[in-house]
């Protein structure tokens, strides 16, 4: 243990520690901004400052060792002075447009600058706004970067993309994709862990609200919800309805939004497990794992696009399944439409017939304003009216599926070109949980005078095998639930595959299935990902099955998650889903009757040549 | 009549005395991995500064050329800025009214043509070019980029035997640099922003002279366990090395770590290259050479000495023989100038000399008048082993001035102050013999004069050629490759160096790398040393390999201490009477007191700048 002295508390830390967190253990406190626990200690911001007796120049707490019997005070003049001028320095690079930033009320250099009451900006501003693709699902102001080098420490260190990289020096020193590549050619994988680390609003995700408060304005288009199991546990984090912010209410919430109808994609997360753990057994029988390489899961798009931008020798390990999200818009579009009350609706014969010629396709693609072919809106309003004058229901014509995902890259994944059939895609516009924040606080939608409400039927049912999909683990225990009376025809225990649980980066765990021992493995956190990739390729491990989620933690640490200043809550959030399947009524994807119901009337049974055709993709076309 | 006040310096000029010498002392610490735009900005704005601002294209012409490398800096330039820089360069160098600011429309000139890519990248992409970060100014000035802030860090913890492992992670050689390094660290070393750089390679001899137990080797030459580094399991890839020095047990020592077998032709009776057949005893002494020669071959590297190739063995038939072939022979011919009498008996080079000492034959120099030609660091070595050979008189002849010699300066010094005699602005004319025998040397006195690629060239004095008695004129003017052979089994030579890929590749011979002086023409134990390792790792690249070679120790971590100003500590040399009679060691190294304070003034550049970011610490190549 080290003895030292913080303001004159005595504290005893074990060797090793930093002064702050020294700090920390006495209750006082010391403002931070670049630094990022165990991944970026580079000393950048120099806000941390503290004065050690006997030493001239002030120390940063962050990055400085306690040492026996220093003597710390983070309270003196020269403390403070250094503190203030600092941000002062770091304000007059960065456009302090508040009001219309992203993150403001959430910015670390907006709350510091309260905190330590700067009122006055002595410095000249110069301020640099390179330009950026809008389009991007990621986007970068330059204006508001600090650089603190954490995206570029996250990037490399815990997702081994490197996409960031310091350009220039000296007084010019910027961050930049790298090697002055654009960002779409970069090999980012939208993971979004980037923006959930930048201290400011300089990393943010394109902001798709718009396209969904005009559907949802559109009385000719029929809002369909779909929610991935993550969402829930993190919908109220840090809003005024925190409190009352239950699956329930978050059903409630979006039907007060507007959505015509609001789905699980837990049922759709069930189908998935259905077809991919149909496909892992086929591969298992055919001897097309361990030696061949895993199985690895593809329900997460960051992962996918990992694969393909950084490992693309790896691609035909993938599983063949589409993610929950895409199953969901798939059926939804297919199986479900004829079901919600559409206006002259498509049967699913001729979706699927569209399909197949690789024609037009959709639910009244006739009237879909983006559409091949599709009547300009001034005829589509000629129609609204005509339907009017006849004295016609004011029924849709058009389906619009959004997600609400924890997540950046299923913006990505939802416009690829293998979802969008003719311009209409399986899913129209992907919301993360911080855009659904945003959605509720400018409609001025009060969750707490709502309602508990219950996601509607048909895909309303979710199994716990679905649910904790959000986190790292949960696909790899859902699949091998469902595997397991796949193959006996009995279920297991629900918890007898419990121990691939836990935020560990890497997890390892041989299953005894029906006497065939399957080899898993469970990685989240694309750099655990990469190592995992090179044993394998080394020949140092061998595995049957591979679980990977391109977030640190799983969904629940996801790109599209609110974002908490030093608090990584994908373990908290997890938690959350491992008690929401214990309550569900069923914990076995093949139970859920919605999915029985599904295969029953529609797909015949798992990796049928309709589900192959509809849930099923080659992403190697991405 | 006015009355003449008599000026004395103000505070102020004090200051500004001081602002400029540390303005020096910066300049040369802070270099490493500048961006050369950023730097042309800042000195045309410093020379700015120093413009009296009378004539139009020094006060407008400097700043309007900082304003347009500012642009650029800024990524606000335009096609046309560079072609404006170029032409209001070339007129203020042109037409300025003084050398504040012609001197300037030169530098930017040259800085123009110099860095053009780096310009042209600025204002074309807005960006610097890639390449290497100065993340630890050190480790990046060291060719084999030793892990200096971690080795120094280590000998302040008193874990010599771990900073000694540290060290063979990238040169297997710390005993020998400990002594003779020549240390481009230092130059870059950031401690000479604060007072001067720290005193590098006498920490790293106090680490090797405190860590006997990283040097033992078992009776039957087989490595101690103790001492040992991770070896691969073997390969069963032979590897012939052409050549015993630096280089070539360099990249033997990692390819044995690497699991292949390394095979060293060394065409003398003993391995070391040039630390043993150049440099002279006391900066080396022998047993010392031996110990850590006899450590690396306990490794696993077989050797052959007394065998020449291609006389004894051909190249072919160890390409035959061997999966690859690594040619390290060094540069050990002899210059010479092509003076009148050069043939005559007393005429000796240093190289043969030196190399005569270095199996083992002493000439008897007692009494004689030894006149050395040359101004390197050889000619300072051979000087002062005259010296310790009983020379009545060495005199040095150099026909530039003391400043311009290439020989370091500790090295001039230590020759001086042991008695030997330079005669600078002195070109030889000619061997005067008597019979066949030396008896003196006729020299024409020089006078400095304009400057040629650089450097200030001599001119013939209007003075009359004077002779210079003595016994024997030893010439120190420069050693060449023996190539001959090796040109002659097809490997390309140009200007009598070996010719190789930057990766060291022999073109049109796959698996014939090649390497160290050779390659790169007479240079330092450290670069062989560099060039050795980067062979290992390109060699086992070419063989389908890819080991990597780490080590498993934990550097301390950073204390949070000012490092104020503190004087560096120099080693000490035995006393000039009574070490020029002997060759053992000369250089005393530092005491315990010395190398603690020495280790703590290392500014921990691995910890602070951008040394900690991104992956912080290389822990394996």
């Amino acid at each position: 243990m080290v003895n030292a002295t913080i303001n004159g508390q005595s504290v005893s830390m074990p060797e090793g520690s930093s002064i702050l967190e020294a700090v920390f253990a006495t209750g006082n406190h010391v403002p931070t901004l670049c630094g990022l626990r165990e991944v970026s200690e580079i000393g950048a911001c120099r806000v941390c400052m503290v004065e050690v007796e006997g030493v001239d120049r002030l120390v940063p707490a962050c990055n400085s060792p306690l040492e026996e019997g220093m003597a710390v005070r983070t309270d003196t003049p020269r403390v403070l002075e250094a503190r203030r001028v600092n941000v002062q320095l770091l304000l007059s690079q960065h456009d302090s447009r508040c009001p219309t930033c992203v993150r403001n009320g959430n910015c670390v250099l907006q709350f510091l600058a309260q905190e330590l009451n700067v009122l006055e900006e002595p410095y000249r501003p110069n301020i640099t706004r390179e330009p950026w693709d809008a389009g991007f699902p990621l986007i970068r102001d330059s204006s508001k970067c600090v650089r603190c080098l954490r995206c570029v420490q996250v990037c490399a260190k815990v997702q081994g993309c490197n996409v960031w990289d310091i350009k220039n020096r000296a007084t010019r020193l910027d961050v930049a994709v790298r090697d002055g590549l654009s960002i779409a050619e970069a090999g980012c994988v939208l993971c979004g862990q980037c923006i959930t680390h930048c201290p400011t609003g300089a990393l943010r995700a394109r902001d798709d609200t718009d396209t969904v408060l005009e559907a949802l304005a559109d009385p000719e288009v029929l809002c369909v919800a779909q929610v991935a199991p993550a969402v829930r546990t993190s919908w109220g984090e840090g809003m005024a309805w925190e409190d009352s912010a239950s699956e329930g209410r978050m059903v409630a919430t979006l039907k007060a939004l507007g959505f015509d109808y609001v789905f699980d994609t837990n049922f759709a997360a069930d189908m998935t497990i259905m077809e991919e753990g149909s496909e892992f057994l086929e591969r298992l029988k055919e001897g097309d794992v361990g030696d061949n390489g895993p199985m690895f899961t593809s329900c997460c798009p960051g992962w996918v696009r990992f694969v393909r931008e950084h490992r693309p020798d790896k691609l035909g390990r993938l599983s063949s399944a589409k993610s929950p999200q895409q199953i969901f818009g798939a059926l939804l579009k297919s199986y479900v439409a004829p079901k919600l009350g559409m206006r002259e609706p498509r049967s699913a014969e001729d979706y699927l017939g569209a399909v197949r010629e690789g024609a037009g396709i959709g639910i009244g693609l006739d009237t879909h304003p983006q559409g091949e072919g599709a009547n300009d809106l001034a005829a589509l309003a000629a129609r609204a009216e005509n339907g009017a004058a006849a004295g016609q229901p004011a029924s849709p014509q058009r389906i619009f599926c959004v997600s609400f995902m924890p997540c950046v890259a299923k913006k990505y994944e939802a416009a690829v070109e293998a979802m969008v059939r003719e311009g209409e895609p399986d899913v129209d516009a992907v919301i993360t949980v911080r855009e659904l924040q945003r959605m509720v606080r400018m409609t001025h939608t009060n969750p707490a005078l709502l309602e508990d409400a219950a996601f509607d039927s048909p895909m309303d049912e979710g199994s716990g095998a679905a649910v904790i999909f959000g986190t790292t683990g949960g696909v790899m225990e859902a699949a091998l639930r469902s595997a397991y009376y796949l193959v006996t025809g009995e279920n297991p225990d629900p918890e007898a595959f419990s121990a691939v649980r836990g935020t560990e980066g890497w997890k390892e765990q041989v299953f005894d299935m029906a006497g065939t021992p399957v080899r898993t493995a469970v990685v989240s956190g694309l750099e655990n990902a990469a190592k995992l990739l090179d044993a394998l390729d080394a020949g140092e491990v061998s595995y049957d099955f591979v679980e990977v989620m391109a977030c640190p933690g799983g969904c629940t640490g996801g790109g599209g998650q609110p974002i908490h200043e030093a608090c990584e809550l994908a373990g908290q959030r997890g938690t959350v889903l491992y008690g929401l399947d214990k309550k569900r009524a069923t914990r076995f994807s093949h139970e859920n009757p919605s999915v029985g119901a599904c295969y029953e009337d529609f797909l015949d049974k798992p990796l049928s040549h309709r589900a192959e055709e509809l849930l099923h993709t080659d992403q190697s076309q991405w | 009549m006015d009355l003449i006040e008599v000026l004395k310096p103000t505070a102020a000029e004090a200051v500004v005395n001081d602002v400029c010498d540390t303005l020096a002392r910066r300049a040369q610490a802070g270099s490493v991995g500048i961006c050369p735009v950023e730097l042309t900005d800042a000195f045309v704005s410093l020379c700015a500064a120093q413009s009296c601002g009378k004539c139009v294209p020094c006060r407008i012409g400097l700043a309007k050329m900082h304003g347009i490398i500012a642009g650029i800096l800024d990524g606000q330039g335009c096609p046309e800025d560079l072609e404006t820089l170029e032409r209001t360069a070339r007129v203020t160098y042109a037409s300025a009214d003084c050398a504040i600011g012609y001197e300037t429309g030169a530098m930017v000139l040259r800085a123009v043509e110099g860095f053009r890519g780096d310009f042209l990248s600025h204002s074309q992409d807005g960006r610097c070019t890639g390449g290497s970060r100065d993340a630890v100014p050190c480790r990046m000035g060291c060719p084999a980029q030793v892990d200096i802030p971690g080795y120094v860090a280590l000998v302040h913890a008193g874990r010599y035997d771990d900073a000694v492992r540290l060290i063979r992670k990238d040169n297997p050689f710390p005993l020998a640099c400990g002594l003779i390094c020549e240390h481009p660290c230092e130059s870059a070393c950031r401690r000479g922003v604060v007072d001067d750089a720290v005193n590098i390679r006498a920490l790293k001899r106090y680490a090797v002279d405190h860590a006997e137990a990283m040097f033992a080797v078992q009776p039957d030459g087989s490595p101690a366990p103790e001492a040992a580094p991770f070896h691969y399991e073997p390969t069963g890839k032979r590897i012939a090395i052409i050549g015993g020095g630096p280089a070539g047990l360099t990249a033997a020592y990692y390819l044995a770590l690497m699991g292949h077998s390394p095979v060293v032709y060394e065409q003398r009776e003993h391995l070391g290259g040039m630390m043993r057949y150049g440099i002279p005893a006391y900066r080396f002494p022998r047993e010392e050479l031996d110990r850590e020669v006899d450590w690396i071959v306990s490794q696993g590297v077989e050797v052959h000495c007394g065998v020449s190739v291609p006389q004894d063995i051909t190249l072919d038939q160890l390409r035959q023989d061997c999966d690859a072939v690594y040619v390290a022979i060094g540069a050990h011919q002899e210059k010479s100038l092509g003076l009148e009498g050069e043939n005559a008996e007393g005429v000796l080079s240093a190289v043969e000399m030196l190399r005569a000492i270095g199996d083992g034959f002493m000439h008897d120099f007692t009494g004689q008048s030894i006149v050395v030609v040359g101004g390197g660091n050889v000619a300072m070595d051979v000087a002062r082993t005259s010296m310790r050979l009983g020379a009545a008189s060495v005199t040095v002849v150099y026909r530039r001035r003391v400043e311009d010699m290439t020989a370091q300066d500790e090295e001039i010094e230590g020759a001086v102050a042991e008695g030997c005699d330079i005669r600078e602005l002195t070109a030889p004319a000619r061997i005067i013999t008597e019979g066949d025998k030396v008896c003196g040397l006729e020299v024409q006195p020089q006078m400095i004069g304009a400057f040629d690629r650089g450097r200030p060239k001599p001119v013939k004095a209007d003075a009359p050629t004077e002779v210079i008695p003595c016994d024997r004129v030893l010439m120190a003017v420069g050693q060449a490759v023996g190539s001959g052979p090796f040109a002659a089994d097809g490997i390309p030579v140009r200007w009598g160096q070996i010719v190789a890929s930057p990766f060291g590749e022999v073109e049109g011979m796959p698996g014939v790398f090649c390497g160290g002086d050779c390659e790169s023409g007479p240079a330092t134990v450290i670069r062989a040393i560099a060039a050795g390792k980067a062979a290992a790792r390109n060699i086992d690249a070419h063989l389908g390999f890819s080991h990597s070679i780490s080590v498993d120790v934990e550097v301390p971590a950073a204390q949070a201490s000012d490092r104020m100003p503190c004087g560096r500590s120099n080693t000490t040399e035995r006393m000039a009477a009574l070490r020029k009679h002997d060759f053992n060691i000369m250089e005393k190294g530092l005491s315990d007191q010395e190398a603690l304070q020495e280790s703590s003034r290392c500014l921990r550049c691995d910890r602070f700048g951008l040394g900690a970011f991104r992956e912080g610490r290389l822990q394996s190549w």
